[in-house]
């Protein structure tokens, strides 16, 4: 099933930001950040694989993938929340194995939780505050002298109000965090994140559980952070937003990266397709006539050899966001 | 029954140093549970490395006798040894437990507080540490009753009348508990206070904004941990050194009068000290004195004195199920437990 891939679509071979031909594991012209051979396994599960990736510099890019990609992994091992059995990664140059998360953060590579993690018995605005840098009232003896820490405190809470005001949440500013709803604590998360000017800023799904009219305000906000000058990286399963506001996709599934590419082509690729739906994914098998059973086993014994992987990415998924006209067309052409 | 002596007995421990040592191993405990989420159930070991580490300083180097040091030097580098004494045990307790979940933390100070007692108890240094029997309070007390300033007999009135030396202590402990106050009051108001409130909440979302958890974690530790050593030292003053008095009794007498006051508050630790303190006088006086006209029968006057911790438990009960945020506390901080 793999040769017959790219039927449907018009192959992108190259990309103004891809140096040299796409692919998965493909060169950028200027990536922030560049992994090798990154594996992470649970026990006799191999959760992340990673042979090569790079993050391309300045853009939006998106990480897609069926449940239990390994993407949530993959971003606890870059900002050194987990370690990984082996591989290397650096950020702008600089290798990041080995470096505690906290660190990881102060080089400017900020992330958020797909589990928000709001601080509930501090207010909003204590929130955000905690998430400036280099504070000097935060060391023990220079906090027992207000005016030492008084005016950066005060350009700190200015940048805060202005914050929370572009996130819909400064009437919230004085609540315990914990009185947020789920998606308040979403929008909190990214807030907070950006209060230390980060370069690069990783979301796992910071848009699940916010609701329609705030997304749209928000994707305006996340496309403003490149002209900022940031770089994005977010998981995400809405694939409205993935081809909204990403330049570039990249797809896992099962803990690899199985393919890159712009948004607005990616779902049309035959292994994205596959990963999210494995092979018969348009057959409704709920209301097979028998001969369509018998069909359907008849396809199965022609691809005895990849028979394995075929039925592993048969348990995924759900919201499964494929082009259903591109991927008729390429069961089709398969016949 | 005198109910006037019951109540003169229970207004006296309203600022009896005993009530300032107690408070100031309190607010060592606030800065621990309450502002950073520590749960250390050895906080009595932190007073007994404390009170020991003074009192042997004093005894068996003795500076004033041996050096001709000053006796304000000679005390003031006997409590800095119980200073160091006290950050050395919180570094060796928090080195191998602060990286790991909370609930280590929990098991290594109760066995290490247990350890503790059982070590100065023991025959084998008892040369050293008196054994079971503990020091002598003349041994250690040379120094500061010295450095007495009041000449008279009694000072005081009402409840709260006491000898010179009972007053000086007094001064020196309540004044310890005014200085911890202030401390914890400028940090807990301070970006350093609101990274250890942030800890408490999720460390995994501090440690993602670029702050290193776990020196913070280690700050806490040796701060509330040098509280309670100081809290040992007063606590010994004003009585002889007792191992037994810093049995895990000491360290639950001290979590409850944290709660009932209200932690994370400023206030809290004192409050709930001094009326733990009053409560416990109370009730005791009030038992025996039941118990003296005859009220429960052929109970024993030792069996009603028990009783009062029974009292003690259900008002911990009722407080826990009524008002969880202590007396102080803001039901809003405790109601949303995340
Ligand atoms: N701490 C862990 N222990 C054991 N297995 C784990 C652990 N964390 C993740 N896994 C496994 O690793 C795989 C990848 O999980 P991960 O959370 O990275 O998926 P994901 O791509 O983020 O999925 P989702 O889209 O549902 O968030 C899953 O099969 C999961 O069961
Ligand atoms: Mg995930």
């Amino acid at each position: 099933m793999s040769e017959t891939t790219t039927d449907g679509t018009a192959p992108t071979a190259t990309h103004p930001l891809v140096d040299g031909e796409v692919a998965p594991g493909c060169k950028k012209v200027d990536p922030i950040v560049v992994a090798d051979g990154v594996i992470r396994q649970f026990g006799g599960l191999t959760a992340v694989d990673v042979e090569h990736v790079e993050i391309p510099r300045g853009a939006i890019t998106a990480l897609i993938g069926p449940n239990g990609a390994g993407k949530t992994t993959f971003f606890n091992l870059l900002t050194g929340f987990d370690r990984p059995n082996k591989g290397s990664w650096s950020f702008e140059g600089q290798s990041l194995a080995h470096v505690p998360s906290h660190k990881v953060a102060r080089r400017g590579m900020v992330r958020t939780f797909q589990l928000t993690k709001s601080l509930g018995r501090l207010t909003v605005l204590q929130n955000m505050l905690l998430g400036a840098r280099d504070q000097r009232g935060e060391s023990f003896f220079a906090a027992l002298v207000r005016p030492l820490w008084r005016a950066q405190e005060q350009s700190n809470t200015e940048k805060a109000d202005s914050l929370l005001a572009r996130f819909k949440l400064d009437t919230k500013r004085e609540d315990y965090a914990a009185s947020l709803s789920g998606g308040q604590r979403k929008l909190l998360e990214m807030a907070r994140a950006l209060m230390s000017d980060p370069t690069l800023v990783m979301l796992d799904e910071p848009m699940a559980g916010v609701n329609p009219a705030l997304t749209q305000s928000l994707l305006d906000h996340v496309k403003g952070l490149k002209d900022d000058g940031m770089t994005v990286l977010f998981v995400e399963h809405d694939m409205h937003m993935v081809r909204h506001i990403s330049d570039w996709v990249i797809v896992m599934a099962e803990g690899r990266i199985v393919a890159e590419g712009p948004p607005e082509t990616i779902m049309q690729n035959q292994a994205v397709v596959d990963a999210y739906l494995g092979a018969h994914h348009d057959t409704d098998l709920g209301t097979l006539t028998n001969q369509q059973v018998a069909q359907i086993h008849e396809a199965a014994e022609e691809e005895v050899p990849v028979g394995l992987e075929a039925s592993a990415t048969e348990t995924t998924t759900t919201d499964a966001p494929a082009e259903p006209g591109a991927t008729a067309h390429d069961e089709e052409g398969k016949r | 029954m005198d109910f006037l002596t019951i109540l003169n007995n229970s207004a006296a421990e309203i600022l009896s140093p005993s009530t300032a040592a107690f408070a100031l191993a309190t607010i060592g405990l606030n800065v621990h549970f309450g502002y950073s989420g520590l749960l250390n159930f050895g906080q009595a070991a932190f007073m007994a490395v404390g009170a020991y580490a003074f009192a042997i300083f004093t005894m068996q180097v003795d500076p004033t006798a041996t050096l001709g040091w000053p006796m304000w030097l000679s005390f003031v580098v006997a409590v800095l040894v119980a200073i160091v004494a006290a950050v050395a045990f919180a570094l060796v307790l928090g080195i191998p437990t602060l990286r790991l979940r909370g609930d280590y933390l929990a098991i290594v100070t109760i066995a290490a507080a247990e350890i503790i007692r059982f070590t100065v108890r023991t025959s084998d240094y008892s040369a050293v540490t008196g054994g079971s029997q503990g020091l002598r309070g003349q041994d250690y007390k040379g120094d500061i009753t010295g450095l007495n300033p009041l000449t008279g007999t009694t000072y005081g009135f009402g409840p709260w009348t006491g000898t010179a030396y009972d007053t000086w202590i007094r001064i020196l402990a309540w004044t310890l508990v005014v200085v911890a106050l202030i401390l914890v009051w400028l940090l807990m108001r301070s970006p350093w206070g609101r990274v250890i409130k942030g800890i408490r909440e999720d460390e995994d979302a501090v440690r993602s904004l670029g702050k290193n958890v776990y020196s913070y974690k280690m700050q806490a530790l040796v701060l509330g941990g040098v509280l309670g050593g100081l809290a040992g030292i007063m606590y010994v003053l004003p009585r002889a050194v007792q191992p037994d008095n810093f049995a895990t009794a000491m360290t639950f007498y001290i979590w409850t009068a944290l709660l009932l006051g209200g932690a994370a508050t400023v206030f809290g630790p004192l409050l709930g000290s001094i009326l733990f303190w009053v409560l416990l006088a109370f009730t005791g006086g009030m038992l025996s004195g039941l118990q003296q006209i005859g009220a429960f029968g052929d109970m024993s006057g030792t069996q009603a004195g028990q009783l009062r911790f029974v009292l003690v438990g259900v008002a911990l009960m009722l407080l826990v199920i009524f008002r969880p945020q202590g007396i102080l506390g803001n039901k809003k901080e405790l109601s949303f437990h995340v």
